[in-house]
């Protein structure tokens, strides 16, 4: 059954092209079973996100890592084939105020970093959900990912950072 | 002027730590700043905006250099000695040629220490022979307060009644505002609201008069943009008043910590703290010109002998500019390498030049490097990308000088 649940989230992923496919894809919520099926993007406490498609996540940062970043001018981005451990440190954002490192939210193998982002950075601060995800690797634990936090904890987490 | 640390030299590893807002003081313009949409840190152990919502940071940088904007500075020091020899005096403790001063004009200068090192940067205005007015750095604000009241003390005991009717007083925050505004536009916009002759203020002269009808306003035309512009010394309680009625000229606009730190970048200005410090001499730190050529006759300032062998050798290290065509910026800590790979010393300070498109930086190298056009190794993150020593400024300045008259 599991089996199932992830060929039909993958296959709806191809008709869908690229992180849009979030809210189609909450039906695969219906038919999970033992497996839980991450339909939603999953948060670090360093304001990454990923979202996980069958063995594949994609990795991007979130609204509030964007925003506290400022204009992005440079992005480093870990090459393909690179084997990532979760909390690795993969590289980087550059914005005119700071640097500020990313870390990879779960363990795998990079697949494919976003080329459009490392030629147009801006991307990340007008569509860090959506074009300006930054790589994608195949997960090499899937246990992983209950450590992240779902977008509603997420938004609780950040009202902790704020009021410090 | 020379405001910026900590906030700025963010080494910063989460981009949640330039938003905490944890306790600290605030100048008279907390409350505009926040409903103003200014974006609050802690800088230095004061709450001040970084940016405002209005404006990313690029695009504040960018009108500042076209148009005008302003900056709250009130936590910088503010300093008033009083009484007749305050020019010996203050000489005593720093490399400027304050005796050679003309009356209402400023020079920059250091705090040295015995062993020639920069204890901070600061700009001091010679209103008249009996009338100093200094402004320097937030961060250094109890050191430099301690530098002058125990200088004063030393001074009384070598120099008995001379230094007997002195007297230094601090301008605290909520008594003195200092707003920063900064920009080619700068000098039209205030010359609506104040009756002082702009025109006849050149660069680094100063003027008292009224701004927005509030009066007792110091006028000093300098800053920390490489821009012409002013900085402007306001009894607090009628702070909001003069900045709100700039801002009512569409050509002034507010601007924050974030903006000012690339500004002074480009205009290869240092920031105490990251660029220059104690363990650095001024003529490490690029400075020579500071030391007054009188006061290097005189050899009567804190390590004098220190820095007067380094302007006649050299010294070992020496503050240079460094530009990046490609990679990612090098950041305050960055190894900058030899084309064979030795270290020669670090970056200071470093930025994406949002005037120029490149990656802008200063840092230190041994002397035999320092020459412009020289290709170093900036290594950032383990990868090395190539930098070019380069002049400073990266950005021309455009100060307001006096014409020569030949």
């Amino acid at each position: 059954m599991s089996v199932v649940a992830r060929a039909l989230c993958s296959s709806s992923r191809r008709f869908l092209q690229g992180p849009h496919a979030i809210q189609k894809k909450a039906n695969c919520r219906s038919i999970q079973t033992t497996l839980q099926v991450y339909a939603d993007r999953l948060f670090t406490e360093k304001h990454e996100w990923v979202l996980v498609d069958g063995k594949v996540g994609t990795i991007g940062i979130s609204d509030y890592a964007q925003e506290a970043l400022g204009d992005v001018v440079y992005a480093q981005l870990p090459d393909v084939g690179t084997e990532l451990k979760q909390k690795d440190e993969c590289g980087a954002l550059e914005s005119v105020k700071a640097a500020s490192e990313i870390y990879s939210p779960v363990s795998g193998k990079v697949l494919e970093k976003n080329e459009a982002v490392e030629e147009t950075p801006s991307l990340i601060n007008s569509s860090c959900y959506d074009k300006g995800w930054l790589f994608k690797l195949e997960l090499s634990n899937d246990s992983e990912l209950q450590d992240l936090m779902n977008e509603s904890k997420y938004k609780e987490y950040l009202k902790t950072q704020e009021s410090h | 002027m020379f405001v910026l640390r900590r906030v700025l030299s963010f080494g910063c590893k989460h981009p949640k730590r330039l938003y905490s807002s944890h306790q600290g003081e605030v100048t008279s313009l907390y409350e505009f700043h926040v409903r103003n949409g200014g974006k609050i840190v802690n800088f230095g152990g004061f709450l001040l905006p970084v940016q405002y919502s209005d404006q990313s940071i690029v695009n504040s940088h960018l009108f500042t250099r076209k148009s005008a904007s302003i900056f709250d500075v009130s936590h910088m020091l503010q300093t008033e000695i009083r009484g007749p020899n305050c020019v010996e005096f203050f000489e005593s403790l720093c490399t400027a040629d304050i005796r050679g001063l003309a009356d209402n004009s400023a020079s920059l200068t250091v705090f040295t220490n015995d062993n020639g090192g920069i204890l901070d940067d600061l700009i001091v205005t010679k209103v008249n022979e009996e009338f100093l007015f200094v402004v320097s750095n937030a961060a250094m604000k109890q050191q430099d307060q301690q530098i002058m009241i125990n200088g004063l003390e030393k001074f009384r005991k070598r120099q008995g009644s001379k230094g007997q009717e002195l007297s230094i007083q601090f301008l605290e925050p909520h008594d003195r505002a200092l707003i920063a505004l900064q920009g080619p536009k700068a000098a039209a916009s205030l010359q609506n609201l104040t009756e002082v002759n702009l025109k006849s203020l050149y660069f680094m002269s100063t003027a008292v008069g009224s701004i927005s009808n509030v009066q007792e306003c110091r006028i000093s035309r300098c800053g920390y943009t490489g821009e012409d512009g002013f900085e402007l010394s306001i009894p607090a309680n009628n702070a909001e008043k003069v900045v709100q009625t700039l801002l009512e000229n569409a050509d002034v606009k507010l601007a924050g910590l974030g903006a000012r730190d690339s500004l002074r970048l480009e205009a290869g200005l240092c920031l105490y703290g990251s660029d220059i410090d104690a363990k650095t001499t001024p003529i490490e730190g690029a400075l020579t010109w500071l030391v007054a050529k009188r006061r290097r006759l005189d050899a009567n300032f804190p390590g004098a002998s220190t820095i007067l062998r380094q302007i006649q050798a050299g010294s070992k290290v020496k503050r240079v500019g460094l530009a990046a065509s490609s990679g990612p910026p090098a950041r305050h800590g960055a190894q900058i390498l030899s084309t064979d790979g030795g270290v020669l010393g670090e970056i200071t300070s470093g930025c994406p030049s949002p005037s120029l498109g490149f990656n802008i930086a200063m840092g230190y190298v041994s002397s035999e490097f320092s020459k412009v056009g020289t290709k170093l190794g900036l290594k950032i993150r383990d990868k090395v990308y190539e930098g070019i020593v380069t002049k400073m400024p990266f950005v021309k300045a455009s100060y307001y000088t006096k014409p020569k008259i030949n």
